[in-house]
């Protein structure tokens, strides 16, 4: 019998790999493409709401964008779509909507509280705390400069 | 009777008189779609969560396979069953309701083979007459345990399996049938780790136990390659099934001509499975319906079933540990 | 703006939101990356871009591109501590979260909404 070392290597040859340029081309296409909507929805509510800064056009779409997620995952197009997308529909923001949303039905069957409540953020839990603690680290930063 | 190192070999005949195979839509769509006895239109059969659906199938599985046999409950010695979940859920709250002692058996998606097994271990001797074996899994169930939320936009990895919604029941019985199947040798498998750590390659994690298995079998037996009619991995997956003939082809066992994989075979080539299925229900699905019934019409006569199992939780894997498979022989024969 | 400007905006906004995607894409393939990390990998690079200084341009050039990918939620966070730090320590370690308040309500919420009203089902073969 090979030795351990050696078979993981003829597994790591021989094993089937992904379609490099299919899931690359499809990734590319399918971000592009929900970036071109969110371009949409910011100049859709830029015209509507004239007087508007820009932060909460920006806020608004992101909103727009996260409920379009949320409702595509409960309806079951998100993963459709994300089995041939990939990464395409995992770093927009849709895709963000996807993590939150996905658990949360997921685990409804375990009750409201314990279930959809406690389960919501075992994908994007990581997401939110390293946001809000790197948000931290930058602010801190900034801050002890500006104060020097 | 101990043959060789890890081989038993039953002493009484045991027959297995009956066997009931329930499916999800998707594997009943699949290529053995016609030998299914009980083909699941979606996926909850009315069943609030996955789970329970896969409580009812293991119930029906049980159900049937006592009533076809035309033996009551209070014939049945023992349940040997087992699942996927954690605790054994599916298959010990089916047991529940019949009241027949239980036994609840993990080896991964190995179980089948371990249920048999123990079965043939239980029956004979004075000891126990009739057992039923029962494994199975859903696709739902085991996805949110080891997996993701099912509606999680990821893209499934060219290595990954699907694994079955599906149920398999085998009543083993001393009590002599005729033109049935009998167990006619098993071994039990040891666990082998080769150090894979990649949970969407278990073909490759399970290949190195099944081939281990399958040469302790032939060699304790002193049986050729070319003994068997048809050696049946339980869900190598189709890479799985072409690593385990390389392994056996370094050890000298070419085994071209009977290697198949139920995994790699349950879905007809039309169905983007990637590898193949997995899963406890697949081979246990696969041989309580195409095996059994081509065994018993004659077109197949002496089979080996070697189900395969990769031993990892979401926990084990997380911490850094590899995937160590096991895999169990049954030898089913056909005497006439 | 001409038809031809809009064209060309889109254009950018396509080019730049499918090569953050084609990045996150080639980490998938090479490292085995789940969704999990490449998010929080996206999150971080939008952060250090916002902090460096550079996101501003991208987003001048590429719109969207750069804003609806995750990356946009970490310059968000960035801005927000920057713009926070410009008042007192307090405001800049709180000012971040607050800049994303409206992504994360949103998020939360019609996550919690879809959950009570949808069920989630395996999918054909």
């Amino acid at each position: 019998m090979m030795e351990g070392d050696e078979y993981c290597k003829y597994v790591s040859r021989t094993a089937p790999k992904t379609g490099e340029l299919k899931t690359l081309l499809s990734a590319f296409c399918v971000g592009g493409f929900i970036c071109m909507i969110g371009q949409g929805f910011t100049d859709l509510y830029a015209y509507l709401l004239p007087e508007t800064e820009e932060s909460m056009i920006g806020a608004l779409t992101s909103m727009t964008m996260i409920f379009i997620g949320a409702a595509f995952t409960g309806f079951g197009i998100y993963d459709k779509i994300g089995s041939v997308a990939g990464a395409g529909s995992i770093i927009p923001i849709t895709g963000f909507a996807n993590s939150i949303a996905s658990p949360a039905m997921e685990f409804r069957k375990e009750g409201i509280i314990f279930g959809l409540m406690a389960k919501m953020f075992v994908i994007a839990g990581p997401v939110i705390v390293t946001g809000v603690v790197s948000s931290v680290i930058v602010g801190a930063i900034y801050r002890i400069i500006a104060v020097v | 009777m101990r043959k060789g190192k890890h081989t038993y070999v039953p002493e009484e005949g045991i027959y297995i008189i009956k066997t009931i195979s329930i499916v999800g839509p998707n594997e009943g769509r699949g290529r053995f779609s016609s030998y299914y006895d009980a083909v699941l239109q979606d996926y909850d059969w009315d069943c609030k969560t996955h789970e329970k659906t896969e409580i009812k199938m293991h119930k029906y599985a049980i159900e049937q396979v006592i009533e076809e046999s035309a033996l009551g409950r209070s014939d049945i010695d023992c349940i040997v069953g087992g699942d996927l979940l954690n605790q054994l859920v599916a298959s010990t709250f089916a047991a529940r309701e019949f009241e027949i002692p239980c036994l609840g058996v993990y080896s991964a998606c190995a179980s089948f083979g371990e249920a048999l097994a123990i079965s043939s271990f239980l029956i004979g001797k004075g000891n126990m007459n009739n057992v039923v074996c029962c494994t199975g899994s859903h696709f739902g169930a085991v996805e949110r345990q080891f997996r993701y939320p099912l509606e999680l936009g990821t893209q499934p990895a060219p290595s990954s399996q699907y694994t079955v919604t599906a149920a398999g029941s085998a009543l083993l019985s001393s009590t002599y049938k005729e033109n049935v199947p009998i167990i006619e040798a098993c071994t039990i498998g040891k666990i082998v780790d080769r150090h894979i750590c990649d949970a969407n390659n278990m073909g490759a994690a399970m290949a190195p136990a099944a081939a281990d298995t399958i040469i302790t079998h032939l060699r304790d037996m002193k049986r050729g390659e070319d003994y068997y009619d048809y050696i049946f991995t339980g869900d190598l997956g189709k890479y799985g099934r072409e690593t385990l003939y390389y392994l056996c082809k370094k050890q000298g066992y070419d085994l071209a001509g009977c290697l198949n994989d139920c995994g790699a075979l349950i879905y007809s080539d039309e169905q983007k499975d990637m590898q193949g299925g997995s899963g406890a229900g697949c081979l246990a699905a696969v041989f309580a319906s195409y095996i059994y019934k081509e065994m018993c019409a004659g077109n197949m006569k002496k089979v080996l079933l070697v189900p395969t199992g990769a031993l990892l939780s979401k926990g084990s894997s997380l911490q850094g540990e590899s995937i160590p498979g096991i895999a169990h022989a049954v030898a089913v024969e056909m005497r006439c | 703006m001409e038809w031809w400007e809009y064209i060309l905006k889109y254009g950018k906004v396509f080019l730049v939101g499918g090569a953050v995607c084609l990045i996150g894409q080639l980490l998938i393939n090479k490292t085995k990356m789940t969704s999990a990390r490449i998010l929080v990998t996206f999150l971080l690079f939008g952060v250090v871009l916002e902090a460096v200084g550079v996101f501003g341009y991208i987003k001048e050039w590429g719109g969207a591109g750069i804003t609806i990918p995750i990356t946009g939620f970490g310059s968000s966070l960035a801005k927000g501590a920057i713009d926070g730090s410009k008042i007192s320590l307090f405001h800049a370690v709180t000012f971040g979260l607050a800049s994303v308040s409206a992504g994360l309500t949103a998020a939360i919420v019609f996550g919690f909404l879809v959950a009570l009203i949808f069920k989630s089902k395996p999918k054909k073969l």
